[in-house]
């Protein structure tokens, strides 16, 4: 094998607004190589490898190709220097064959697709692919997709391929066959960097690894020289002592059974697979899990949002000792139930809160319904809306200001603020602390606890593993729509919920 | 290591969203806006045709306002304008783009004549109005309701679906013109009841469009308070901005989708019924008049403010009677008239963009 460096990155560093997403990393893969990024969610992978590929561009920092500095401006730029990232989201024309995809917008002398057809095969003939260059997209399989994807970055003469989680989508199978295809790449000389979380299958395909953790390069290691747990180590990092007060709540209930909630997307994937756990009063029920994992799709089945295919949402009410299933209800046939359900979903803006109305219109989104006339009352909603501005200090100008001006923090105190006052039974919050500042962080765990205390249900999805294992009682881990465990967040340790969390599909498969 | 990032070649310059501009600095950049677009057709004017501009402009005003009949045809313009434009309001603030307003007037006013003509020795003239008004404004609703039960329950595309029922309605309309036609076979329906006036709105205190205004002031009232202080204008305003927030909520989409277009055809029903009972007395696929098109722009430019709408759509209808005058009147054609309204309506909708936008140029690097 040669040893001849591909790329090297020095000291890249990239920061939108005050948040840092990548700090002074440093990469370097050689010909003939496949490096895995690892990082759980938000530590940066994504954004390094769209720097790389020109979609952003580095505050600091510099690139090197083939041992000379090079700026990339634009996903052009990064196809001049032989550069092609297969991105997660397919970017592909549906009405379009397989070869038409390959080839469009590419500009190499007059077209004739009979010869770049050929072309084509030739590449297909060489790396192993199996597709059919005259089936359309709109017929084909994901995996199929992926090979289009990836046939059009080699069509183009890409010498570094990008894969930003390839695996995440395809069946274990299909999964097997990449490996293989990417194996015929890397004896062809081809640098390939791949994204992932899933620690089996980095310990399967690359040669090294670089682990990324909060937008910090941790290290570069060689596969062969290295365990599953070293690298989960790495990449969670030493357990941080974060002093969130835990109390333990005496007398508590069963408030919310999920049994077998099965969940299948618009896409005919299977999303949540037989998920089963119990909510109780007064204390803080974890979800821990990779992003995309089945936490959306849970909580929002819950809340009523999304019709399960199999399972039931069991309710039991303390005021009326009824028990209630409120699988295939609304929000609104919930809330006629008496059941005080309060959801801070994970899209303040998109779902949450309306960007472009004032606090007080904001604050109405529940309740605007009260009152037997046709018009709005907005006494109510004004008075909650001052009162949660001071309370939790929320720095805005006036009560008439659209949400969308306020900063992440401020939004996430008014969206937090509307739900607590509702003085539910059941609080979900996803991703509560999301963008948000240390002190703003510790404010929205001190009103989870205090809910926590009076007695509510919290269930709190969470990615940073020390907040879950300091905040919550019990950690439901979940992993491609499973649960892998549900785990005492008093004794667990992070290497072992990082070890659940990274299961991947095919250890526990049963239905594919 | 040659530090060097300022190597980084960025654009000239960048477009920045504003967060906000104080109201009076906005209403500086649309002042500024209407002098440079009449400054620029004033050079139009004078290199197209070498009139005097100052002397184009007095006689545009003039076409305007000029004589007291000009001014309650100005006044009548705009009350119909400004009918069609609150009945699209409520759908665009959803974000459902009805541009099927043409059609769902002509539906309505349909239904108008179609009551004329065969109620007119039936019934009493004042219950033969409240006749025509229910009638129209059904037909309207229903109109409006079609390309929304569509919406609704299989997502279709609401802007061809409204565009393409513009076509059936006209096609109708057509049909109609030619079977009810006097004299028969001619094609024109002409004059409803010349003689006996039944089913037209009467004139008050000899203003023969009064009436219309009345009717389109109190529905701008209706609408003002409609869209900013009932529940069903907050559930607009919510499934407008974001389908996501209404359903976490608990609003039924389908229903205020199907609702809210029920209104706006039902609107749309009613100018209609004016333009045909009040001032028109007749129909033909041109009683709409392009008004439904219109609208939107006079909606949009309001941002969907019904008092700010009669200031927008006096606007266009100045401009539009203004600029049909110098061309009568310079002995110029039509196309002028409109060259100078597409300038000025250009100037005014790109001065939004000022508004809503910055431009931030590079710093120069070399200074650092």
């Amino acid at each position: 094998m040669s040893t001849q460096v591909a790329i090297e990155l020095k000291n890249i560093t990239k920061t939108f607004g005050s948040v840092v997403a990548n700090k002074d990393i440093n990469l370097t893969v050689n010909r003939g190589e496949i490096l895995s990024i690892l990082g759980e969610n938000g530590s940066g992978k994504t954004t390094l490898m769209n720097m790389i590929s020109g979609i952003y561009f580095p505050d600091h920092g510099q690139i090197f190709v083939d041992g000379k500095e090079v700026v990339i401006r634009s996903p052009k730029d990064a196809f001049d220097l032989k550069i092609g990232m297969i991105h997660q989201h397919f970017k592909l024309v549906d009405v379009f064959s397989a070869a038409e995809n390959i080839v469009l917008g590419y500009d190499d002398g007059k077209f004739n697709m009979k010869k770049s057809t050929a072309k084509i095969q030739k590449i297909l003939d060489r790396y192993g692919f199996e597709l059919d260059l005259n089936k359309k997209i709109y017929q084909m399989s994901v995996s199929e997709k992926q090979t289009v994807e990836i046939v059009k970055v080699l069509y183009r003469g890409a010498d570094i391929l990008i894969l930003d989680e390839p695996t995440a989508v395809l069946t274990p199978q299909e999964t097997e066959k990449l490996f293989n295809v990417l194996r015929n790449m890397r004896r062809d000389d081809k640098s390939i960097i791949i994204i992932t979380h899933k620690l089996n299958e980095v310990m399967e395909i690359s040669d090294k690894v670089a682990v990324l953790r909060k937008g910090e390069y941790i290290g570069t290691v060689n596969t062969s020289e290295t365990t599953e747990s070293v690298l989960t180590e790495m990449m969670v990092g030493k357990k941080i002592d974060l002093n969130i007060e835990r109390t333990e709540v005496e007398n508590k209930e069963d408030r919310l059974i999920v049994n077998n909630m099965c969940y299948v997307n618009r896409d005919g994937v299977k999303v949540l697979n037989h998920v089963s756990f119990t909510a109780k009063s007064g204390e803080i029920l974890g979800i821990a899990g990779i992003a995309g994992s089945g936490q959306r799709e849970l909580l929002e089945s819950i809340a009523g949002l999304r019709h399960l295919t199999h399972g039931s949402i069991l309710y039991n009410n303390a005021k009326t000792g009824k028990q209630d299933n409120l699988r295939d209800k609304t929000p609104v046939q919930i809330r006629e139930l008496g059941i005080r359900l309060s959801f801070v979903p994970e899209d303040r803006l998109g779902m949450g809160l309306v960007g472009n109305m004032d606090i007080v219109d904001n604050m109405m989104l529940r309740s605007y319904k009260k009152g037997k006339t046709a018009f709005l009352e907005k006494k109510e909603p004004r008075d909650l809306a001052e009162k949660i501005i001071d309370e939790l200090e929320v720095v805005t100008p006036s009560v008439n200001t659209p949400v969308r001006r306020l900063s992440g923090g401020n939004v996430q105190k008014v969206l937090v603020g509307r739900e607590i006052a509702a003085s539910p039974t059941v609080l979900m919050a996803a991703y509560p602390v999301r963008g948000l500042d240390i002190n703003s962080s510790y404010l929205i765990y001190n009103l989870l606890n205090e809910q926590k205390q009076k007695g509510v249900a919290v269930i709190f999805v969470g990615e940073d593993l020390d907040v879950l294992l300091e905040l919550c009682d019990r950690i439901v881990v979940i992993s491609s729509g499973q649960i892998s465990d549900i785990v005492d967040a008093r004794t667990a340790t992070k290497e072992q919920l990082g070890l659940l969390m990274t299961k991947s599909k095919g250890d526990s498969d049963d239905d594919k | 290591m040659t530090n060097n990032p300022s190597k980084v070649h960025e654009p000239l310059f960048h477009i920045i969203k504003r967060t906000a501009m104080p109201k009076w600095q906005s209403w500086i950049v649309r002042i500024v806006s209407v002098l440079a677009a009449l400054i620029v057709c004033g050079v139009v004017t004078v290199l197209l045709t070498g009139e005097d501009p100052i002397q184009v402009y007095v006689k545009m005003v003039e076409g305007a306002i000029g004589t007291e009949r000009r001014i309650w045809t100005l006044a009548q313009n705009t009350a119909m304008l400004l009918c069609v434009a609150l009945a699209v309001t409520p759908a665009f603030k959803m974000k459902f783009w009805n541009i099927g307003a043409e059609g769902q007037v002509l539906a309505g006013g349909l239904a108008s004549a179609a009551c004329m003509i065969f109620l007119n020795d039936k019934l009493s003239p004042v219950l033969l109005i409240l006749v025509m008004l229910v009638v129209s404004v059904a037909a309207g609703a229903i109109w409006g309701l079609i390309p929304a039960f569509f919406k609704a329950h299989w997502n279709t595309n609401e802007t061809l679906f409204t565009l393409m029922m513009n076509y059936i309605a006209m096609c109708i309309v057509s049909y109609f013109s030619y079977e009810w036609s006097v004299p028969k076979g001619s094609g024109h329906i002409g004059v409803i009841n010349d003689a006996t006036e039944a089913g037209w709105l009467p004139s008050i205190g000899g203003k023969a469009y009064l009436c219309n205004i009345l009717v389109v002031a109190a529905l701008t009232a209706f609408m003002y308070v409609y869209l900013k202080y009932s529940k069903h204008g907050y559930e607009i305003s919510v499934v407008g901005e974001s389908e996501n927030t209404a359903k976490y909520i608990g609003i039924n989409v389908k229903k205020v989708i199907l609702r809210t277009m029920l209104l706006s055809g039902a609107l749309c029903g009613i100018a209609g019924f004016l333009l045909v009972s009040g001032t028109d007395h007749t129909v033909n696929r041109d009683t709409a008049g392009g008004r439904g098109f219109t609208a939107i722009m006079v909606s949009w430019l309001a941002k969907f403010d019904p008092l700010y709408m009669i200031l927008t759509s006096l606007l266009i209808v100045f401009l539009q009677r203004g600029a049909g005058e110098i061309s009568t009147s310079f002995g110029l054609n039509d196309s002028f008239s409109e060259i100078i309204t597409g300038i000025i309506i250009f100037f005014i909708i790109g001065g939004e963009f000022f508004v809503n936008y910055q431009l931030k140029f590079r710093e120069k690097e070399a200074n650092k």
